[in-house]
């Protein structure tokens, strides 16, 4: 272990990103973009076929 | 390379190392040393992780991944958003909350001293192999390339990222891999702009028409290489491994002035990875689309490596081989160009006739290449004849303009400097405080020498891993032991820190055997393949094998041991 204090900072920190209150939010977003990329990325496919 | 190339690379390659050295070169906290300055800010941990994962071969090989099989390999990096939301989520708050310097430290923090060090030695055995491996990898398609000697790049590379990774530690470490990342950003985007200067405005519809645009492929069929599902399943089970539990990336965001800045230089990643990963293999498309239309695309593009065969005893064979090439690739050219002109017309019947006769014109091109890599074999069993990681680099050597290549060998390196940087930073650190620093515990107190210490293990990793590049003579193809190397590990190291996170009630004593078991049974299987047909599955499967044992015999011996072994969720 280190030697310094263990860092008394909580799970629950506020991720202080514009709109967004909680952490569980930031996830839903990251998570969204993803399946936005694979639908875009799936009719580009179709697309150029 | 002419002199405004070389000014270019040494400039930022140099230039970049030599500013991280001076600005670090005061570090003697260890706290500083390991994990950076405390107001290190989320974009540069993201940066930071960014760049200890984007290796030379990353800009190397990904393009020419697209070239040959196009853009659908995006889909391997589909798991790992959401490896690094679970990361976020479950790792991170952890490893900050115990203020620990390895991930292995919350190993023993949950289980015990020797569940610890198994953890720690899994993963110098695994990364201590690899580092000579990764910086043998790129100089070797370098100094091929370039016609510098191998062992100079080699030693060059090696000198220039230790020097400043032991001089500041983390802190030179995250500095310097952003501005190596500014230069990989601004190399690969002028090579972009060019590359599509040059391509036909119906670039992107020939890529498509030749199969180089199929992203995403819903199928379930084991028998194709890259889905949707496959690279959901194995990505995640990957990305989990490498971010969640090596230590090369958790030194990367455990540091910073909250937990905050470590989880938003993740997400930035989980983001920004898979369109940067995609904007690499639709380069690597487009270098495919661009030599439709040249006169003089070689049959085999390790063109020195081909010389060698022209000029040998076979050189009649080989010549005919590239006759051969040139005679299919004209009929390729005159068939893209047909199929170029109905293509936007009313005429359906006439597109899908000049669409089948270019795909076939493709197809014959790629026989003839499949040929011409027989015959390397035929001459030479030990040679490699993949020769897709030099498509990018050939491209950018015969048709970039002079400060532009430059601008591009100084993106290969950086690439190497930035990832071999990470990797020996978390080397030395392990070594210091899961080996040296736990058998020498009241040494471990004297903050001067822990520091002294860590950068003597650094320095230490640093020459094993320039020596082991340098005299073992690696194969090419064995680049890919890299993966294999660490899909042995993997696996079972992620079930380890799988059942210290979930699994409360299971106890030092049984994860440990039971990872002991796991480890044994993925080493037997490696070795078994070859005797056994069955067992000759793609190494990737290791990685899902080796967790899911490591997890089923720690219940399985909890169970048999009971409440009768040690130390058990000390602070879980």
């Amino acid at each position: 272990m280190s030697d310094r204090p263990e860092s008394t900072e909580a799970e629950a920190e506020a991720p202080r990103v514009p709109g967004f209150r909680t952490w569980r939010g930031v996830y839903l977003f990251v998570f969204g973009t993803f399946l936005l990329l694979v639908l875009a990325l799936a009719l580009f496919s179709r697309a150029f076929a | 390379m002419n002199a405004l190339d070389w000014l270019v690379l040494l400039g930022t390659m140099l230039g970049i190392a030599a500013y991280g050295t001076w600005r670090t070169r005061h570090t003697t906290h260890l706290d500083t040393y390991l994990k950076g300055n405390r107001n290190t800010s989320w974009i540069t941990i993201g940066i930071s992780v960014a760049a200890t994962q984007a290796s030379a071969i990353t800009f190397l090989s990904i393009p020419g991944q697209g070239f040959e099989s196009g853009i659908g390999f995006v889909q391997n990096y589909f798991g790992l958003p959401l490896a690094l939301i679970i990361v976020c989520a479950v790792f991170l708050p952890i490893y900050r909350r115990l203020g620990v310097y390895t991930a292995y430290e919350y190993l023993g923090n949950r289980f015990d001293r020797k569940t610890r060090l198994l953890g720690a030695v899994f993963f110098l055995l695994q990364r201590g192999v690899q580092s000579g491996i990764t910086i043998y990898a790129p100089a070797i398609i370098l100094s091929t390339v370039l016609g510098w000697p191998l062992k100079l790049t080699i030693v060059v590379i090696g000198v220039v990222v230790v020097v400043y990774t032991v001089t500041g530690g983390s802190a030179a470490v995250n500095l310097t891999q952003k501005w190596q990342m500014g230069v990989i950003f601004a190399g690969m985007v002028t090579a972009f702009v060019v590359l599509v200067s040059k391509l036909p405005s119906d670039a992107l519809h020939i890529a498509g028409a030749l199969g180089k645009l199929e992203a995403v492929d819903f199928s379930f069929d084991p028998d194709k290489r890259y889905t949707f599902w496959s690279g959901l399943l194995g990505g995640l089970f990957l990305s989990l491994s490498y971010f969640g539990t090596d230590q090369s990336q958790v030194q990367r965001y455990i540091g910073g002035a909250a937990l905050r800045e470590g989880r938003l230089g993740l997400m930035f990643n989980a983001v920004l990875k898979v369109p940067m990963q995609l904007f690499i293999l639709l380069i690597g498309a487009l270098v495919f689309v661009f030599y439709q239309f040249q006169p003089d695309t070689p049959v085999f593009f390790n063109r020195v490596e081909w010389q060698r065969y022209v000029d040998g005893p076979d050189g009649a064979k080989f010549r005919a081989l590239e006759e051969k090439h040139a005679a299919l690739h004209r009929v390729r050219q005159e068939s893209v160009q047909a199929w170029t002109a109905v293509r936007a017309g009313a005429d359906a019947a006439a597109e899908a006739s000049a669409r089948t006769r270019m795909v076939a014109a493709q197809k014959a091109v790629d026989d003839v290449r499949r040929e011409a890599k027989a015959a390397i074999s035929a001459a030479n069993p030990r040679a490699s004849v993949k020769d897709s990681d030099y498509v990018f680099i050939g491209f950018i050597m015969s048709q970039l303009p002079h400060g532009v290549i430059g601008l591009l060998i100084a993106v290969m390196f950086a690439a190497a400097l930035g990832s071999k940087a990470g990797e020996l930073n978390a080397l030395g650190t392990t070594t210091t405080i899961d080996l040296w620093r736990h058998f020498r515990p009241l040494a471990g107190r004297d903050e001067a020498r822990n520091v002294r210490n860590a950068k003597g293990w650094t320095a230490f990793w640093g020459v094993f891993s320039i020596l082991f590049a340098v005299f073992v003579s690696f194969e090419e193809n064995l680049i890919e032991a890299t993966n294999i190397i660490a899909s042995l590990f993997y696996g079972v190291v992620l079930g380890l820190f799988l059942v210290a996170f979930f699994l409360k009630h299971v106890r030092g004593t049984a994860v440990f055997w039971a990872a002991l078991a796991a480890e044994g049974l993925i080493i037997a299987l490696f070795l078994l393949r070859t005797s056994l047909p069955a067992l000759n599955f793609s190494y990737l499967w290791y990685n899902v094998i080796g967790c899911t044992a490591c997890v089923a015999f720690s219940l399985l011996l909890q169970a048999v041991l009971g409440g009768k072994t040690g130390p058990g969720n000390a602070s879980s």
